[in-house]
């Protein structure tokens, strides 16, 4: 069995001549080997969902797995982190900011309900709407009506017939298609409205798999989905369903994977990092993932703020040696930063001018430092570089304040907080006494969403109050340009100063590390680093 | 003796409030917004988390809090977890395990470690109370992480004894490695207990007496020694079976035991104060009840102690 | 009171001897000695333990840590925490560094030497805090029993229910900024020690009703004195083995504060640290793990042993078997 490969996402837009998306979909890794058992289960790791399994209140990686796999959104992600078009028909805008969706016809929910445009439109304006709470409400942010204060329609929504829709942003988006394969644009149905919460226990979707009768939830233990034969769309099952055994930690997962009790593992413990690829072999996987890993130093600061703050930042960037890092403690599973997105993002490069600033470079390091001590003298200060121990961050921040210690003769020092509620707490009430650790997963492949939420002057994730006139427009002009091309170049622009202002200093990309068992085949990890469940083949 | 159970019972009132008060206080002095926390790296828009505190009473102080969850705790109500679910369903779901593994720990370290200590005792000074002595002693002063880890590593993954995780259901034959593990930490201290005390034991009168009017080892050993050997014995194993229900925290993180030191420390991680005061309020009234029968069991054991 | 009867004192070991009655005058044996040493259950355990070469082994080793503790720069002269280059990561021993590198690339040899500090004072101050509320508790909750009983028993009771390691983990989590040894030390401390105020407890309560207390009271000695000059050393043996084993576990429950990231900062040298930084590369590299963790097994055994022979030595019973 082949998958049924089709292009229709980007060529669809590109035949309506209205937008190019990036790149043509056609391509991908063929599945290769035995078409296997069709019957078979593939087991794997995950962890409990933090939430009922509502597509908008899903925003984490537990309960997005989960989600992904039983439902079908407008498009869905190919390994490169390109778009195809899943329950849509076609997603058409001649601006960029008025779009026409269409939905192919004929597909159900698993509870026999038809897939339609008021599955969308009602899913989408009860993500929205404030009451309602759902921790992905900000993702409705751009379309029309939308309100952070009070309860309001979408009024941006509207429903042509049963299978088209349309979509008013408040501004032009090139890319916004990009976002639709997202949990959060996921439909839903009906009886979902009726009783939400119960809805989440024993969610129905139109997914490559649905949940395996009622008790199919144990709770912290594991889930298990079987195929929904109803699905025709572009993720087809090559297996007979997935069981996501629940681990709280990776290297409890690990083990099983090498007692031969778990097919497919997407993250190797740090304490196999250094042998998992010879145990596995061509089994192993380690590849970029788009997970941006850096930290920052608040600019609220004494001594990091204005020109000396920005000499003292290129210091300590250039004061750290990546390569050794990535090297010896992440035994190559990370992959040095060239800029503020990641490899598996269209627009990544290592070519941006000033990212030699990401190059270890002790005499430049050195020299700047004193420059900076000539403005104001840095003295005795500790420098300390912030992180949550309950992450697994404390070996290479170790490392990071060893290396920075070493090239600028300075006292760096680790601060764990004991939890990720904790370091988050003093970074959002700007009460870091230095560094702080900082990263990002994309949620969705696209160089906006690795820049506008973390940089932009008062944005979400902006805790370190960096603030840039030029890149603030330079962003907003590359979300509205008329192409995804033209768009690229502004985000790279927009990176360039950056790359001068280093709001976050870059430190690597996360890879995907994985290993699967011999008794499974096909197995591809996609951009988000989770593997491709439905291609996987298994006996 | 009735009196004296009715009267512990009612003592459990008092204890329940002052440990339940202590950890909710505890856990709501811990820093940072459990609800923020919830959304990772990518903050969802401020009226969500305001209304999301508001649900489960956080912007209220500490003390209104708590009476919150007391009167829900008077209803058969321990309420819902941070993600949705209603705690009762987390208590039933995991209890069982742990109570499973506690038990099976609790066995091997009682055999070995009376056994052990038994003839520790009798042979004080000899080549197997050396060894005994040796072997407790590298055990104590290894962390249970490297001890978990270790086994796992060697006896799950390498020889394929065992499977190196738990899987779903938690089955007694998967119980076993992690309850060996656990039976560690007792192991050890059941040794020294009960060696001092057969050592201690066997100096007394009655036992020289039990030898002397012709009993034999066989009669005296098990009857006369070992019998008021084990008071200290029988206390730790109370107190220690309380430790095992949450002890367990980095073993069954190791084994991936979906018990209560797992669940229960990844609620404390999350500052989730209502589940963890649920848990704390079963396992204080299990904690107690025990306690209470290894009282009523002192008077079994010695005929001296009687309760009025 | 056992103390005083001469037969069970081997430095006072009356002789089976009956002197002619011209000789020694009825009343003579009679009486109660009075002019020589008054027999003092702690002098005679001095007597007994300086003669056993357990005691001078396990004191030695003590009196070692300690002066490694005190003064680190007397056995190395390598900095445990700066200069620590990646590239020696895992390295192997060398003249200068003859046990190796750790992960990060800092000296083992030297780490250790000045862990022992850090170690050692969180050892000592969790079993003093441990030792003094459980005594307290415990011998006034046997000893006196009805409702001075429940109250304390159900005051430890409260403690005693909530794990120690979880409520380790969450004042560590609340005083995250003043992590140091009092703290981490507190933290383990403040719910360990009603294990031992239970087994004194049960201990005192099979001793409170024994011939010698009995005596005791007869010769009108004040209760709370029968309770101190008595009762708690007959009943204090297991006690000390529980609280040697409990300055070995709260080394040890360092190490597992550590593990779970809630431990001292990495700033601190510690074997604990040390040892859960080494866990991950258990199986790549355990030199690493296993240095720290033979210097943390020393020192417990020194303790241990230490304790067994004082056990011996106060428990009179114990001793008259020899």
């Amino acid at each position: 069995m082949k998958i049924k490969r089709i292009g229709v996402a980007a060529i669809a837009l590109a035949a309506a001549g209205a937008l190019a998306l990036s790149g043509c979909t056609s391509g991908g890794e063929e599945p290769t080997g035995s078409a296997g058992d069709p019957s078979a289960i593939i087991t794997t790791n995950g962890s409990e969902p933090q939430n009922p399994l509502i597509p908008t209140n899903t925003t984490e990686t537990g309960g997005g797995k989960i989600v992904t796999s039983i439902f079908a959104g407008l498009v869905s992600y190919t390994a490169e982190g390109e778009i195809e078009n899943d329950v849509a028909e076609s997603i058409e805008s001649e601006d960029g900011q008025h779009w026409t969706v269409t939905l192919k016809e004929g597909q159900t929910f698993t509870n026999g309900e038809e897939v339609t445009a008021n599955s969308f439109v009602d899913a989408w304006n009860y993500g929205a709407l404030f009451s309602n709470a759902q921790g992905a409400s900000y993702f409705f942010d751009n379309i029309e009506g939308f309100s952070y204060e009070e309860d309001s329609e979408l009024t941006g929504l509207k429903v042509v017939d049963d299978l088209t829709f349309t979509v008013d942003l408040v501004a032009p988006e090139a890319d916004w298609p990009l976002r639709l394969g997202y949990t959060a644009y996921f439909p839903l149905p009906e009886v979902a409205f009726e009783d939400m919460e119960a809805f989440g226990e024993n969610p129905i979707g139109n997914g490559p798999y649905m949940l395996a009768g009622e008790d199919a939830w144990a709770h912290d233990e594991k889930i298990d989905l079987v195929v929904n034969p109803d699905y025709d769309g572009v993720r087809k099952a090559q297996n007979g369903g997935l069981t996501i055994i629940f681990y709280a930690s990776q290297d409890a997962a690990y083990a099983d994977v090498q007692g031969g009790n778990l097919d497919v593992l997407d993250a190797v413990p740090d304490s196999a990092l250094e042998t998992y690829e010879d145990e596995f072999g061509d089994r192993a996987v380690n590849q970029p993932a788009a997970i941006f890993q850096g930290f920052n130093m608040p600019y609220y600061l004494e001594h990091w703020s204005g020109e000396e703050g920005k000499l003292r930042r290129a210091a300590i960037s250039m004061a750290i040696n990546r390569e050794e890092i990535t090297d010896v403690i992440f035994q190559g599973t990370r992959t040095p930063a060239t800029d503020f997105t990641s490899p598996v993002i269209a627009g990544w490069t290592d070519e941006l001018e000033g990212s030699e600033v990401l190059d270890y470079n002790p005499e430049e390091a050195q020299k700047l430092w004193a420059e900076a001590d000539a403005i104001a003298p840095y003295g005795d200060t500790v420098f300390d570089l912030a992180y949550n121990a309950d992450g697994g961050h404390q070996a290479w921040v170790d490392a990071v304040v060893n290396s920075i210690a070493n090239t600028l003769g300075i006292q760096a020092v680790g601060k764990p907080y004991p939890t990720f509620a904790a370091a988050l707490d003093d970074r959002e009430n700007q009460r870091l006494t230095g560094g702080t650790r900082a990263g990002w997963q994309g949620d969705y492949p696209s160089m906006y969403n690795f820049l506008a939420p973390l940089y932009q002057t008062g944005a979400g994730s902006n805790y370190e109050l960096y603030t840039s006139e030029e890149f603030d427009s330079l962003v907003k002009e590359g979300a509205q340009a008329g192409t995804v091309e033209e768009a690229t170049e502004i985000f790279q622009q927009a990176q360039e100063v950056l790359l001068q202002d280093l709001p976050s200093i870059p430190l690597w990309y996360s890879n995907v590390t994985g290993v699967s068992a011999d008794t499974v085949d096909n197995v591809v990890f996609g951009w988000d680093s989770v593997p491709l469940y439905h291609q996987i083949t298994k006996g | 003796m009735l009196w004296y159970t009715g009267k512990r019972l009612l003592q459990v009132i008092p204890v329940l409030l002052g440990a339940t008060f202590l950890i909710y206080f505890m856990v709501f002095a811990m820093p940072g917004d459990p609800i923020a926390a919830l959304y990772g790296d990518r903050p969802p828009a401020p009226g969500v988390i305001e209304q999301i505190r508001e649900q489960y009473h956080l912007n209220d102080p500490l003390i209104v809090q708590y009476f919150y969850y007391l009167a829900g705790i008077f209803q058969g109500d321990f309420g819902v977890s941070y993600s949705g679910q209603p705690v009762n369903e987390i208590l039933a779901r995991t209890f069982p395990v742990t109570i499973r593994l506690a038990l099976l720990a609790i066995f091997f370290e009682m055999v070995a470690g009376i056994v052990i200590g038994l003839v520790s005792g009798l042979r004080k000074g000899g080549i197997f109370d050396a060894t005994g002595l040796g072997a407790s002693l590298v055990i104590i002063s290894l962390p249970i992480f490297v001890v978990g880890f270790a086994a796992q590593y060697f006896l799950g993954i390498q020889l394929g004894w065992f499977r190196p995780t738990v899987s779903s259901g938690a089955p007694i034959q998967d119980l076993i490695l992690p309850a060996l593990v656990l039976a560690t930490v007792g192991f050890a201290q059941i040794v020294r207990l009960t060696r001092s005390s057969v050592i201690e034991t066997s100096g007394l009168d009655f036992v020289r007496t039990a030898s002397s009017k012709g009993l034999t080892r066989r009669r005296v050993v098990p009857v006369h020694i070992l019998r008021n050997s084990l008071i200290p014995v029988v206390t730790y194993l109370g107190t220690d079976f309380g430790v095992l229900l949450v002890g367990a925290t980095v073993t069954e993180g190791i084994f991936n035991v979906p018990g209560v030191g797992r669940t229960l420390y990844q609620a404390v991680l999350r500052g989730e104060g209502p589940t963890v005061v649920s848990f704390v309020t079963i396992m204080v009234l299990m904690y107690l009840i025990v306690n209470l029968l290894i009282d009523l069991l002192y008077a079994v054991l010695d005929p001296r102690i009687r309760y009025a | 009171m056992p103390d005083n009867i001469p037969s069970t004192s081997p430095t006072r070991r009356l002789e089976h001897y009956v002197a002619p009655l011209e000789e020694t005058p009825l009343e003579e044996i009679d009486s109660l000695k009075t002019d020589g040493k008054p027999s003092n259950l702690w002098i005679d355990a001095w007597h007994d333990v300086r003669r056993r070469p357990m005691f001078w082994i396990s004191a030695a080793l003590i009196l070692l840590v300690v002066i490694v503790a005190l003064f680190p720069t007397w056995f190395t002269q390598v900095p445990p925490n700066s200069d620590c280059q990646l590239s020696n990561s895992n390295g192997a021993p060398s003249a200068e560094h003859p046990l190796g590198f750790t992960r990060q690339g800092c000296d083992v040899f030297s780490r250790i030497v000045h862990g022992a500090g850090t170690s050692l004072s969180v050892g000592i101050i969790v079993t003093l805090l441990v030792f003094t509320l459980g005594v307290l508790f415990g011998s006034f909750a046997g000893y006196y029993g009805g409702w001075i009983d429940s109250v304390l028993s159900r005051f430890g009771d409260i403690f005693f229910s909530i794990p120690y390691i979880l409520a380790a983990v969450v004042i560590m989590s609340v005083l995250a900024n003043y992590r140091n040894v009092w703290v981490i030390s507190l933290a383990i401390g403040l719910f360990a020690w009603p294990a031992t105020a239970r087994v004194l407890r049960s201990e005192i309560l099979r001793v409170k009703n024994a011939d010698f207390v009995t005596a005791a009271t007869a010769i009108g000695l004040s209760r709370f004195r029968i309770l101190w000059s008595h009762v708690v050393p007959n009943s204090i043996a297991p006690v000390i083995v529980i609280t040697t084993i409990s300055l070995a576990s709260a080394i040890v429950a360092e190490a597992t504060l550590s593990f779970l990231g809630v431990g001292l900062p990495s700033t601190f040298m510690s074997w604990g640290n040390d040892i859960a930084q080494a866990q991950t590369t258990l199986r790549t590299a355990p030199q690493v793990l296993v240095y720290p963790s033979i210097a943390l097994s020393l020192t417990v055994f020194s303790f241990i042993m230490l304790g067994e022979v004082v056990r011996d030595a106060l428990d009179p019973k114990a001793r008259a078997q020899r």
